[in-house]
């Protein structure tokens, strides 16, 4: 038997089925792993407790022939999503000691559905970073070493960047993300797992820490494409308690991605060829072009003329709606207050302490192309680029059905690069951020190691609504580039 | 444009974030490193095009108008760094 914290979610699904093994055996494994990675810094809150007595209550249901999709499954939970007398800090100081009395609606669907919580992971301050270097509570420590440079410790990519650790370190089965710019697709591309972020809508926000309301969108980590369907089945569906959710069927994408994908129209952009990518992306592209031939698909040349411009839209609309979401952060409701020497001292002092500097810089961003006499410059302009970004892709798929590029411009860089440069921190999600101002779908699948041993990703992205092509597409990128490596230290472990 | 130091400390004035000369000092450059990087959609021509607040189209959806929610004060000040019976306490805001 594969031992129980190498397994996907389907095997494990059948093997508590077969009972091979019980929830609380499954969950109390993966306790054990957590406590012998606790240098990884993945998790800011754990919940051994909590999920054995969720796997106990699992177990039960099994045995009553009552189980859901996911019963008895233990994941790792982003500290953004609020959960019920769990601290929820969204990786800052100011919401430290922040004990919801609520659950969100993505963890209360996957708990309907049986899953486990393990721990709520690390994460960047409110979700604001590429690198899981600006979470109050510490960097998360990628698993995986570049063997030229093995003292360094690497970054596991961000916002998502404990979830996205904890399902390469064989921690969790899979974890919840979400993604504003980036944040589940990128992270996803520099651990070696699978991410995945559905349509704008699919999720609700309701009881998501919110980042930027118009882009943040809730997603999945797994270690197959078929497993991170299975978590999106479960997180999705129309919640009255979010207007922008979308009143829309679920489908069963798990039970139709093995579909097959002749005739179907691939797009490549032009414009995601980026001077100063290394070859090996590039070369991981080609390759993942052949693929697609090799599956039957057809591909087709296209053009999305305003991609360079995504990026500058992005650092304006995402700061406007972080600085405007933040302000509710005043130490009178909830978190850390820091007394002054009158109210508005008061609320200084707070956010002054409470946030850290990416977020201190974001919110003075946002407040800034708000302010009067910049708005139309700034904010209007962003918003006019955001629809040409999406006539962009309208217009691509005229012509096909989804797009294949690579996740990330490069793989994972060890902690402390790309400090010196905001902008150059910002470039990590040149590729990601303008499915977040369309609204699209798009799944970020392991497609191969480049020299240094570090994991590559290619992205797939679809049309709106439809996951069901970017799963099926994505299963075909799985099934062809047969990525089995692992972390070093998860096989010295194992061993 | 660039933002000099006296228009940083009415953004972080706005913003409700305290900050010393010397923050001024640190968060200026890079505030205008990023307000350099922006000002690239400048180039672009958006005449007549209308802005998209919201990336997908979804119909807001009309309900009754009656309250469905509350009547728990407890729960709303669960988290309150100081409250008193059913209020949140600030500091003195009238002489």
């Amino acid at each position: 038997m594969t031992e129980l914290t190498h397994m996907t979610i389907a095997e494990a699904l059948k093997g508590l089925e077969n009972k091979d093994f019980t929830s609380v055996e499954l969950t109390q494994a993966h306790i054990g792993a957590i406590e012998n990675t606790r240098h990884l810094n993945v998790f800011v809150t754990e919940t051994p407790e909590l999920a054995l007595k969720q796997a106990a209550e699992s177990d039960k249901r099994r045995t009553a022939g009552d189980a859901g999709l996911l019963d008895g499954i233990p994941l790792a939970i982003k500290d953004l999503f609020c959960t019920k007398d769990v601290q929820t800090t969204a990786g800052s100081h100011i919401l430290e000691g922040f004990v919801p009395t609520y659950e969100s609606t993505v963890t209360t669907n996957l708990f309907r559905d049986g899953a486990v919580m393990l721990g709520k992971t690390n994460l960047d301050e409110f979700a604001m970073g590429s690198s899981n270097t600006t979470s109050f509570f510490g960097n998360v420590i990628n698993p995986w070493k570049n063997q030229s440079n093995p003292d360094a410790d690497l970054v596991p990519g961000g916002s998502s960047g404990g979830s996205s650790a904890a399902v390469a370190a064989r921690i969790a089965l899979g974890a919840t993300g979400t993604d504003t710019g980036g944040s589940i697709r990128q992270p996803a591309a520099f651990t070696g797992t699978v991410g995945v972020k559905p349509t704008y809508g699919r999720c609700s926000r309701w009881g998501t820490v919110a980042f930027a309301s118009s882009l943040d969108q809730a997603g999945a980590f797994a270690r197959t494409v078929e497993d991170s369907a299975l978590l999106l089945q479960s997180m999705s569906g129309h919640d009255p308690m979010d207007s922008t959710s979308a009143d829309k069927n679920v489908p069963d994408w798990a039970s139709t991605l093995q579909g097959d994908i002749k005739g179907m129209k691939i797009g490549i952009p032009k414009e995601y060829r980026m001077d100063g990518m290394p070859d090996e992306i590039e070369q991981l592209w080609q390759k993942g072009i052949e693929w697609m031939k090799d599956a039957g698909a057809e591909i087709i040349d296209v053009s999305l003329p305003h991609t360079k411009y995504a990026l500058p839209a992005y650092y304006i609309i995402a700061p406007a709606e972080a600085s405007t979401n933040l302000s509710r952060y005043d130490g009178v409701r909830y978190g850390l207050r820091v007394e002054g020497e009158n109210l508005r001292d008061t609320y200084e002092s707070t956010r002054a302490e409470g946030f850290g500097d990416e977020v201190k810089r974001r919110i003075m961003i946002g407040t800034y192309v708000l302010s009067a006499g910049y708005y139309d410059a700034y904010y209007m302009k962003a918003q006019k680029v955001r629809r040409l970004i999406l006539q962009d892709f309208e217009k691509a798929y005229e012509q096909c059905d989804a797009l294949l590029t690579p996740t990330a411009p490069s793989a994972a860089f060890a902690i402390g690069e790309k400090e010196d440069d905001q902008i150059k921190m910002y470039l990590n999600d040149i590729f990601t951020v303008p499915a977040n101002l369309a609204g699209l779908p798009g799944l970020s699948v392991p497609a191969g190691l480049d020299k240094d041993g570090l994991p590559l990703g290619l992205q797939i992205l679809g049309k709106a609504w439809d996951e069901e092509t970017i799963f099926r597409v994505g299963n075909k990128i799985e099934q062809a580039a047969n990525f089995t490596a692992i972390p070093e230290m998860v096989m010295q472990k194992a061993a | 444009m660039s933002l000099d130091k006296e228009t940083v400390r009415k953004v972080a004035s706005l913003a409700h974030i305290k900050m010393t000369d010397e923050e001024l000092d640190k968060y200026g450059p890079q505030l205008n490193n990023i307000v350099g990087f922006i000002e690239q959609l400048s180039e672009v021509d958006t005449d007549n095009v209308e802005p998209l607040p919201s990336p997908v189209d979804i119909p807001l959806k009309l309900r009754k108008d009656e309250v469905t929610d509350g009547g728990y004060p407890e729960d709303v000040l669960a988290n309150a760094p100081e409250a008193l019976e059913s209020f949140y306490v600030v500091p003195k805001v009238i002489e």
